[in-house]
């Protein structure tokens, strides 16, 4: 490509990642530093499916409000002030429009506070049902590995169905002028590798980059998700740097991240494409620092996104108890089978109405049937008695008569006939309210990667 | 082979706690659980590689669950690690799962030998 040689060469394109997820913090004085080295952006990634599915149905977000609010106003401030763009995805943490709405608040917030005027642009990830609906008809939705088959049922019970935008509405916001992006649900590595794209960058290093400068410092030795890292972008390669004296990036701590939550690290896919690391290779340049080439950005035939959706799927109580007594401890499976038969003759309810799970700490309570130690061998058992019900009421009602049937529940070989359970807390029951499960876990093929809802603002 | 010495030659094999850096496991999305080992040291890694010490069937036997269940296993040289990615039997979350996270479910693979 002539064009390509003749044109003027790319001077390095300094990102400074603050932290690993929005709300979890970074030292001031790493911030500081990161400054200093006069970025060309700041970013962070606000989100993650790993705390479960409750956050996106409940529309809630989990991390702490002042802890955001504390982040950003560092964050903006700084950016306005030395005109640097700053670019925030999955905003509260799941990125539908409540969650992003919830993080503009606090942006408002803190622009009110500090009398602060800028043009902020705003990124929506909310897809609507009737939007999944015509795309599973004109077959344009599949599946991830192990998920089910979508159905127009199953659309019609999610809530906030989701997609991970790429890096192209944040490109468009960015073009227009806009000093500070709060957007929805987004393909982790698009904050940071948006605006060096749309410059020129090489997409496969910038969104490699990407997804390394996602996680912050984690990917630094020690690894911390509350401290800032900083990545430098050239033509041909990029580079990694800590910001605060007690880490530094090695090749091996680098290359490790790129393993982290992922099914393979060979071929990362997204938005419009993969990153392609088999050619990749991670240098040590010495001071900390890491330089990383070959990362490839291979753009698929069609442009699939990755949607997200929950569905309520019942109302949860739970009491929490200890167990001491070595003659019951050796008898645990069958009492537990016994209570759970006692309570749902009690309740009349049929295992599709109201599930009981009992998880049996000091024995498989972290890996259920997956434990392959069979026969509990602690002095004592931790048991979280867990009731799902229809409603909350129908929850508590089951998780309290499966409780006192275990409290009393008079087994073979019983010396201690006046009650069965350590309760640590009175009340002993508490209820936890609705209960999600993810039911939208697939790809649907777009024509316009633009297609997102974008707003502008000026405050 | 006699008792003694199929005890002997079992005791001539090695636990891969004698070789790994990092031994985790995670969520890769909430259908998936990915499994990571990291060897201290090239050798190993190679050995591991082309022995293919860690197949399917074995992490299907110390998981007890179906090979099926197995997405893929791929080694990864700039880390000298080996990844395997399998099917969550609860998805992250839901009813009746015990990690929603799925960080502590690493444990079986202390029990590889070699």
């Amino acid at each position: 490509m002539p064009a390509q040689k003749t044109r003027k060469k790319l001077p390095p394109f300094k990102i400074l990642s603050t932290t690993a997820i929005l709300g979890y913090g970074f030292p001031e004085s790493s911030f500081r530093n990161g400054l200093k080295k006069k970025p060309d952006l700041i970013a962070a990634d606000a989100g993650s499916t790993d705390p479960g599915p409750y956050y996106l149905g409940a529309g809630k977000s989990f991390t702490n409000r002042l802890a955001v609010k504390r982040d950003l106003r560092l964050m903006i401030k700084a950016g306005l002030e030395k005109g640097i763009p700053v670019v925030i995805g999955t905003a509260g943490g799941s990125g539908a429009r409540p969650h992003v709405d919830w993080c503009l608040d606090i942006v408002k917030e803190i622009a009110a506070e500090e009398n602060l005027h800028f043009r902020l642009g705003v990124a929506y990830g909310d897809i609507e049902k009737a939007t999944v609906i015509r795309a599973l008809k004109e077959n344009r939705i599949k599946p991830l590995a192990f998920v089910p088959e979508l159905s127009p049922q199953t659309v019609e019970q999610s809530e906030n169905i989701v997609a991970q935008m790429g890096v192209e509405p944040f490109i468009k916001l960015l073009k227009e002028g806009c000093q500070v992006v709060v957007a929805g649900r987004s393909y982790d590595p698009a904050v940071f590798a948006a605006l060096p794209i749309s410059l020129g960058y090489d997409p496969g290093l910038a969104l490699h980059l990407g997804k390394i400068l996602e996680c912050a410092a984690i990917a630094a030795t020690p690894g911390s998700g509350s401290d800032c890292a900083l990545g430098i972008l050239e033509e041909d390669s990029f580079i990694l740097e800590a910001l605060s004296p007690e880490r530094k990036f090695s090749p091996q701590s680098a290359a490790a991240h790129t393993l982290y939550e992922k099914s393979d690290p060979y071929e990362l896919p997204g938005p419009g494409g993969l990153i392609n690391l088999r050619g990749c290779s991670f240098e040590d340049i010495g001071q900390g620092r890491v330089r990383v080439r070959g990362s490839r950005f291979v753009p698929s035939e069609d442009y699939w996104i990755k949607l997200e959706g929950v569905r309520l799927t019942g109302y949860r109580s739970i009491s929490v108890a200890g167990v001491r007594d070595p003659i019951m401890i050796s008898k645990i499976d069958s009492i537990l089978r016994a209570v759970e038969k006692r309570a749902r003759d009690i309740m009349k309810i049929a295992p599709e109405e109201g599930r009981i799970f009992f998880h049996v700490y000091g024995k498989n309570g972290v890996m259920g049937e997956l434990e392959p130690v069979k026969k509990a061998s602690s002095h004592e058992l931790g048991i979280v008695i867990e009731a799902i019900g229809r409603s909350q009421e129908e929850a508590d009602s089951l998780l309290a008569v499966t409780r006192s049937a275990l409290l009393h529940h008079g087994y073979e070989g019983r010396l201690a006939t006046a009650g069965n359970l350590a309760f640590p807390f009175s009340p002993s029951d508490v209820a936890m309210g609705k209960v999600f499960e993810f039911s939208i876990y697939h790809l649907m093929k777009i024509d316009d990667p633009y297609f997102f809802r974008t707003e502008i603002r000026e405050l | 082979m006699p008792v003694n010495e199929k005890k002997r030659h079992k005791n001539r094999k090695r636990n891969i706690l004698q070789v790994a850096r990092v031994i985790r496991s995670k969520n890769s999305g909430p259908f998936e659980l990915t499994l990571d080992i990291m060897f201290k040291d090239r050798r190993h890694f190679e050995l591991f590689r082309e022995k293919k010490i860690i197949t399917a069937r074995k992490i299907a036997a110390l998981y007890r669950i179906s090979e099926t269940d197995i997405l893929k296993i791929v080694y990864f040289e700039p880390s000298q690690a080996v990844k395997i990615t399998m099917r969550r039997k609860i998805p992250s979350g839901a009813p009746g799962d015990t990690d929603t996270y799925g960080a502590q479910q690493h444990v079986p693979l202390f029990d590889i030998k070699f």
